[in-house]
């Protein structure tokens, strides 16, 4: 009977703690080969500590880590077939940027012609042709961030590891890396593992992601699961805008004291003495904020019954007017956009 | 008239204070100009002025310093003694930068990369500690401990060694009588006083390895010694550079100890002083002082060359 292929990366209950402080906390998590994984969470939620570990900086205090089937415990860096893109991308400043992008091939004694063409061609993979006898010191930062990467994958890892590596980028160019980057793992076909904080580039880049917080995951799925049914409130304020209602506010406006949240753009608003249609729930307020985004516009709403909602509204060519700051609105959403809620583990 | 926001009064010292911060080419101006004329006149001044010096030399007979340009100082330094001199003092100088670079690394590097911030902060002081005593006294100490009846006797013969330290006494040309009458004992005491200007600008290199740096290097498949030889090595070069040249140029200009602990053999430092002392001989003093400002210039210009200062 043909197996499984073994996942790229598998913990099995992997507990780190810095003395009272615990980075990890009985985690376990699989990371199917060829897939592109984040580990989203908010500063010192362990994603980082958990890349770490893959990496062999650190090592768990409890628990067993295997990657490709084979069990790291006290396999050092350099024998894993692992390699990392650096938050501070880590380039060697002494080294031109060709001597950078053969030193992992340069240390594993590949001959020098050898090198230096796949060098040139992973080069030429991040669009820095031609680029190998410059400095670090004399690229942008955006430059730096593709020879990281060329550095990393030149010695074809099986598992890539990149820690925020899009972090000190301006946001115009870390949406087009971020494209690229994704374009990129479709075409070598490696296990990417993505550390990030950006909710955003962990829903537009990943196959499945998981979310950290204090050193658990408290959901691991699709994007669109963890953002259209987050498991827990913590989930749900964290990826994207949410409406959080609690039990009481549940209880008024549906019926049931179950708390339930429903994002944003779900919510659509209508003059004051609108109809909804008979399925949907719908509910009279006063619109307290407007902030203009550009593509859309966010309302925040004081419900007549207390309580207040978010609403997204997309800046089509509508004939309907915007609502101000003060003026009476009726929110109406489906049920079925309800998502209940669990609270945090 | 100037408005003044908030009613504040502008007394001679704000405005002072305004003007500087609106002229910030003259502040730095008059924050050089101190330590420029300084420079300039009393230090570059005084060493051209002993350049000048250098030119001139002594008449044979009246034992008085000729004013006219000639070489004939210049040729003296080629003389076998003064050869011999000079040569002695920059083959100590590097001897002793070797020797301070092999024992300040281990040093540095321990300081920098295992010890705890307790060990670090210990081994800081412990490294500048000797700085805060009068350099007489301390070298003055050493005469003692390597005197025949010092304490290295006494310890080579409680542990029965008392051969092998007249074997390394009975070296040729750097031997002597005792360790110190001996060109050894001058070299021990020069790396000893010497050695916290190697320690030092080692650990602020080592220290200015990111510790991303080293991950990187074993991320990419380096195993330790291959990360020290390709990364930390080089990057903490420009540091064992610095402090090679303090202990260089330091170990060419000493007159005290050699004086102190060694052999009659004078070394540069000593014959400058003896020329423009008693002799009088003030061109021949100024011509073996601008040796080793030579010998430090060419040190550097290779250092340079060889890519000390790349990593900078």
């Amino acid at each position: 009977m043909a197996q499984a292929p073994a996942p790229a990366v598998r913990f099995v209950d992997v507990s780190r703690h810095y003395g009272d402080v615990r980075a990890i906390d009985n985690l376990s998590l699989e990371i199917a080969d060829g897939e592109f994984f984040s580990l989203l969470g908010p500063s010192g939620s362990g994603k980082t500590t958990c890349l770490r570990l893959i990496a062999g900086f650190e090592q768990p205090d409890v628990g067993h880590i295997a990657i490709h089937g084979k069990p790291v415990q006290g396999v050092p860096p350099y024998q894993r077939d692992v390699n990392t893109v650096f938050q501070d991308y880590a380039l060697f400043p002494h080294m031109s940027v060709g001597e950078n992008v053969e030193y992992g091939l340069m240390i594993r004694r590949v001959p020098v012609v050898e090198r230096r063409r796949r060098a040139g061609e992973m080069l030429d993979l991040v669009k820095l042709g031609g680029l190998d006898h410059r400095k670090p010191a004399q690229l942008s930062g955006g430059q730096r961030q593709r020879v990281a990467l060329a550095r990393a994958l030149v010695n074809r890892p099986r598992v890539l590891l990149l820690d925020e590596p899009l972090g000190a980028l301006d946001l115009k160019l870390r949406e087009q890396m971020q494209v690229e980057l994704k374009a990129l793992q479709r075409q070598v076909g490696i296990t990417f593992v993505y550390v990030t904080h950006d909710q955003g580039e962990a829903l537009a880049m990943s196959d499945r992601l998981a979310v950290f917080n204090q050193g658990r995951i408290e959901q691991l799925g699709p994007p669109g699961e963890i953002y259209d049914r987050p498991a827990t409130r913590f989930v749900a304020s964290f990826v994207g805008v949410s409406n959080v209602c609690d039990a009481a506010l549940a209880q008024m406006l549906t019926g049931r004291a179950q708390a339930f949240t429903i994002r944003p753009e779900k919510i659509r608003l209508a003059e004051p003495l609108s109809m909804a249609p008979d399925s949907w729930r719908s509910i009279g307020g006063v619109v307290e904020s407007v902030v203009y985004l550009g593509a859309a516009t966010r309302f925040q709403v004081l419900l007549e019954e207390g309580g207040r909602l978010s609403a997204l509204r997309q800046n089509t060519d509508d004939a309907a007017k915007t609502p101000v700051a003060g003026d009476r609105v009726r929110v109406s959403w489906q049920p079925k956009h309800e998502h209940p809620l669990q609270e945090s583990a | 008239m100037t408005t003044l926001v908030h009613g504040e009064t502008t007394s001679p010292v704000q405005r002072l204070a305004n003007a500087l911060y609106l002229h910030p080419r003259l502040l730095l101006f008059l924050l050089l100009t101190p330590p420029l004329l300084w420079l300039g006149v009393i230090y570059l001044g005084s060493l051209f002025t002993l350049l000048a010096q250098s030119f001139f030399y002594i008449d044979d007979f009246s034992g008085m310093v000729v004013r006219e340009f000639s070489f004939a100082t210049w040729g003296q330094l080629f003389t076998l003694s003064n050869f011999d001199i000079i040569l002695r003092t920059v083959l100590m100088a590097a001897v002793v930068t070797v020797a301070a670079a092999l024992l300040a690394f281990p040093l540095a590097y321990y300081m920098v990369r295992h010890a705890s911030v307790r060990m670090k902060a210990l081994l800081y002081l412990g490294v500048m500690l000797p700085l805060w005593s009068s350099y007489l006294v301390r070298v003055y100490s050493w005469k003692l401990i390597l005197a025949k009846e010092g304490v290295i006797t006494w310890l080579a013969e409680t542990l029965h060694l008392t051969w092998l330290l007249n074997g390394i006494l009975a070296i040729p040309v750097i031997g002597g009588p005792s360790l110190s009458t001996s060109d050894i004992g001058t070299f021990l005491v020069f790396l000893y006083v010497w050695l916290p200007f190697m320690v030092l600008p080692i650990v602020a290199a080592l220290e200015r390895v990111p510790k991303s740096f080293l991950e990187a290097s074993a991320d990419l498949g380096a195993p330790p010694r291959d990360t020290f030889r390709r990364i930390i090595l080089p990057l903490a070069l420009p540091g064992v550079v610095a402090g090679s040249i303090f202990t260089f140029s330091l170990t060419l200009g000493d007159y005290i100890i050699p004086g102190i602990v060694g052999t009659s053999h004078p070394f540069l430092g000593q014959a400058v002083y003896a020329h423009q002392g008693t002799a009088g001989n003030i061109p021949l003093a100024a011509a073996l002082t601008i040796v080793p400002v030579v010998i430090m210039g060419a040190y550097l210009v290779v250092s340079k060359r060889m890519g000390a200062f790349d990593a900078l």
